[in-house]
């Protein structure tokens, strides 16, 4: 069952989205050079004590910090390490949560570090233009079936591919609720979209091929080939006046990140 | 933070009378009760309650109390089992 939330928890959600907001902006202009994966998650860490809210990752089946840092061939779910030290052409994938009265935000963005190669600065923007992409078919009447096919169109027309292995979620009062949201998938397929259904839709997309393998830490998903992966997220809510992105304010319009 | 979906279990393709990692025991009918359920006790004494495979009630084998049964008991639940043979 996927739950509709009325307007006054889309505004509950749309507290826990802005502060998401804040931390993950915070957290990219802090990567450069020489600055440790741990080094951001003590950062994150700080910020979500300050705004006097719950990290939703930290404890979430084990997790055992308030980050996601997934550097280059890493796909989502690193764990930050102080061993673990940004450099030049790098590119490092921010995901981050939080629970704010019962309510949860969830957003990713991946960022470069200093200069990097083309192939990569094109995965970063096919990637995020697949999640706008996405987004723009978050509206009541149309089928999750268009969400999914609006990213894997996107990202397979550019030459990159998608993962299968992790998906999207339903999101509200807990982090992860029905439906799944995939990133691939047939349009006019699966559940009508109705007004206050709220979906965190995360493409994840690699260079190379869509295959994936989960690390010893039981956490940290790298593509089997190597290649350089690509993860953008936002939470978003079905309204009547269009999709609603909880995780950022809402004067800003445009482009998702 | 994404969601790790399960991989699809393959299905199983079972096709003998006995479900997988069942346990299959010599029972003895005590007595026969209501929606094709029997009181029965197992070789070790302990009674369970079966009731009588598929493939049975579709073939018609009666079972009287006092009948010997070979019963299937499931490793997550030992106080229900499945009679699957009625000895002659």
């Amino acid at each position: 069952m996927i739950v509709c939330k009325s307007s006054a928890e889309l505004d509950m959600m749309h507290r826990a989205g802005l502060i998401v907001w804040d931390v993950l902006n915070e957290l990219r202009q802090a990567v450069r050079p020489g600055v440790t994966t741990m080094d951001l998650e003590k950062l994150a860490a700080q910020r979500t004590a300050e705004h006097g809210v719950r990290p939703a990752f930290k404890g979430y089946r084990g997790y055992p910090c308030v980050l996601c840092a997934s550097v280059n061939q890493e796909i989502v779910h690193g764990i930050p390490k102080a061993s673990r030290r940004l450099k030049e052409g790098d590119i490092i994938s921010l995901d981050f949560g939080v629970e704010c009265n019962g309510y949860f935000g969830d957003a990713a963005v991946t960022v470069p570090v200093g200069k990097i190669r083309p192939e990569a600065e094109k995965l970063l923007r096919v990637t995020r233009e697949s999640l706008d992409r996405a987004i723009e078919m978050v509206r009541p009447g149309n089928r999750l079936g268009d969400v999914s096919a609006a990213v894997q169109q996107w990202v397979e027309k550019n030459g990159f591919s998608v993962v299968r292995e992790f998906v999207g979620h339903g999101i509200g009062t807990k982090m992860h609720e029905e439906p799944n949201v995939p990133n691939y998938g047939e349009a006019g397929r699966g559940p009508k979209l109705e007004e206050g259904m709220v979906f965190a839709i995360e493409p994840m997309v690699n260079v190379g091929g869509p295959e994936v393998k989960v690390l010893e830490d039981h956490w940290t998903a790298v593509t089997t080939d190597g290649s350089v992966s690509a993860h953008f997220e936002h939470t978003v809510a079905a309204t009547a006046d269009g999709p609603w992105i909880l995780t950022r304010p809402r004067e800003i319009a445009g482009a998702s990140w | 933070m994404a969601k790790h979906r399960a991989r699809p279990e393959k299905k199983k393709t079972d096709t003998g009378g006995s479900k997988e990692d069942a346990i299959e025991v010599m029972a003895t009918v005590l007595e026969p009760l209501p929606n094709a359920m029997f009181r029965v006790e197992l070789e070790n004494k302990h009674q369970v309650l079966a009731h009588i495979s598929g493939k049975m009630r579709k073939n018609f084998i009666r079972i009287l109390a006092g009948d010997r049964v070979s019963v299937e008991l499931s490793p997550y639940d030992l106080t229900r089992g499945r009679i699957v043979y009625r000895f002659k």
